[in-house]
């Protein structure tokens, strides 16, 4: 559903991503690991119709993106909620652009809310939520708007293991739910391991894919106790210090 | 009433000093140039309830309030359009920062001869002083939004004019509101300057006029009148800024 071919990207003269193909299915989900400046961010402005390729095509559901729309939700990199806006209007914000009418806006951002267990913090205004709190009405804002792709750039980064852990959870759980597929970028391997169907390397100057990792048990109960998964682990681990 | 008790409190511990500082320059000053506060008080509450004092407040009050209304509505927008785009802003931002060291107040013989001797000219002389303040914190505070915000916005599939009412607007109302707040106490001052030629109404008048006549009584029930117009304009600011920028209150806590 989500087609990129020989996509380039550089600013002021210097290549930051070259000739970067990739394909993501409907029912899958691709976390993108890499170092820090290595141009993720970048790449999920492209996808999400936010900034242009210098070079290459990205399409998606057959129709080329060339600005932001409400079939892709974006997740940004801290969190991106308006500290004017309650907790609720954050999350009914992108189903008010889109035109819907504010009684069923607000139904829908209340549901969201809840199945997040965040009822009751509907009327707070961002500052005086938690990290983990404000990383939660962003899932549930991206989700509020009936989204074909989501995609999440660092989302759980500034969060506690434990924190952590409880929303990879929520996201997974999510996901086979709505089966709504993302993509998601990451430094954390781990997180790589535990969310992503396949795991992408991206690294090198300018970047391109290092890597890419089948993850076949992903999603299994317990995932994170088996063997497999801290198989795989190790296998990226190595390959990224062979590779950056 | 906890909203009333945080205006009240303040109000009357500094009324309470003040009083005192009055009372003690009273009786250093022997003669009758210094009336002593109980008197200018006790003729401010019995002028209270005479037509005569309602009818300069009234006006002054008038006055005040359309220079910040103008103000705020030529400002606010053009303080939102130069922070948004740097081509508007280059367009005009020259012009706003080399006039801005001007102190306005001696444009007001132009304004005078332009607008005539009327209300307009001193409404116009406030708008401008006032408009100057707000364009510039509004300006800067657009500027300073974190782009993450609009792009937070914009990846929502906003488009321009959505962007302005989700974005750039509600991020520029307390920067607006802040600058209006602050130089209630200059609108007044030059409400009392612009009061003092050609009117007979208004605050300022009613001091100018009582002190030709060597009526200090009547000179403080203008001078506290004044005060009091002061004191409900920067209120007002202050509670019309809570109720636009509600976000502010919880994030203060
Ligand atoms: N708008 C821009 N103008 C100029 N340079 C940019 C811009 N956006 C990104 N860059 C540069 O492109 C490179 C990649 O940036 P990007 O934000 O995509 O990295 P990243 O992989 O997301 O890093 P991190 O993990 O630290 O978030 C950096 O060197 C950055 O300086
Ligand atoms: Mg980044």
């Amino acid at each position: 559903m989500l087609k990129i071919s020989n996509v380039s990207k550089g600013f002021n003269g210097k290549l930051v991503l070259e000739d970067l193909s990739l394909e993501l299915e409907p029912d899958e989900t691709i976390v993108i690991l890499g170092p820090s400046g290595c141009g993720k961010t970048t790449l999920l402005n492209m996808i999400s119709g936010m900034e242009k390729p210098d070079a290459g095509h990205i399409e998606f559901n057959e129709l080329t993106v060339d600005s932001p729309s409400t079939q892709i939700a974006f997740i940004l990199q801290d969190f991106g909620l308006l500290p004017w806006k309650t907790v609720l209007n954050n999350v009914a914000l992108g189903l008010k652009i889109k035109g819907v009418a504010k009684k069923e806006r607000t139904e829908i951002a209340r549901r969201q809310l809840k199945d997040l267990g965040l009822q009751g913090r509907e009327k707070d205004y961002p500052p005086v939520l938690s990290g983990g709190e404000k990383q939660r009405v962003a899932i549930a804002r991206a989700y509020a708007s009936d989204p074909k792709l989501l995609l999440m750039d660092e989302p759980f980064s500034s969060l506690d293991a434990i924190t952590r852990e409880n929303l990879q959870d929520t996201l997974l759980s999510t996901w086979k739910t709505t089966s709504v597929p993302y993509l998601l970028v990451t430094h954390s391997v781990e997180e790589a391991v535990f969310l992503g169907k396949r795991i992408l390397l991206l690294s090198g100057s300018p970047s391109r894919i290092t890597g890419v990792f089948l993850n076949e048990d992903f999603g299994r109960p317990d995932f994170r106790q088996t063997d497999a998964y801290f198989r795989l682990i190790r296998t990226i681990r190595k390959q990224m210090g062979e590779s950056w | 009433m906890k909203q009333i008790k945080k205006i009240l409190i303040p109000y009357s511990l500094t009324i309470c000093i003040f009083y005192f500082l009055w009372k003690a320059l009273a009786l250093a000053l022997t003669r009758e140039v210094l009336p002593h506060p109980e008197d200018a008080v006790g003729a401010f509450i019995l002028s209270l309830a005479t037509m005569d004092f309602w009818g300069h407040f009234v006006a002054s009050g008038f006055r005040a309030l359309m220079a910040m209304v103008i103000a705020w509505v030529l400002a606010f927008p053009l303080g939102i359009a130069m922070g948004a785009s740097r081509r508007v802003d280059a367009l005009i931002s020259p012009f706003v920062f080399m006039t801005y060291p001007v102190p306005k107040v001696v444009l007001l013989p132009v304004i005078l001869m332009i607008f005539g001797l009327g209300d307009l000219s001193k409404i116009l002389i406030i708008s401008l002083i006032l408009g100057y303040q707000v364009l510039v914190a509004v300006r800067d505070g657009v500027r300073g939004v974190h782009p993450q915000y609009l792009n937070s916005i914009r990846s929502l599939g906003a488009n321009r004019f959505q962007l302005f009412l989700e974005g750039y607007i509600p991020a520029a109302l307390p920067h607006g509101f802040t600058a209006l707040r602050l130089n209630s106490g200059v609108s007044i001052a030059v409400l009392f300057f612009v009061e003092s030629f050609a009117t007979l109404t208004g605050l300022g008048y009613l001091i100018m006029d009582a002190w030709g006549r060597m009526d200090f009584d009547q000179m403080f029930v203008g001078i506290l009148g004044m005060s009091l117009l002061g004191v409900v304009l920067n209120e007002s600011a202050n509670i019309l800024e809570k109720i636009v920028c509600p976000w502010f209150l919880q994030q203060r806590k």
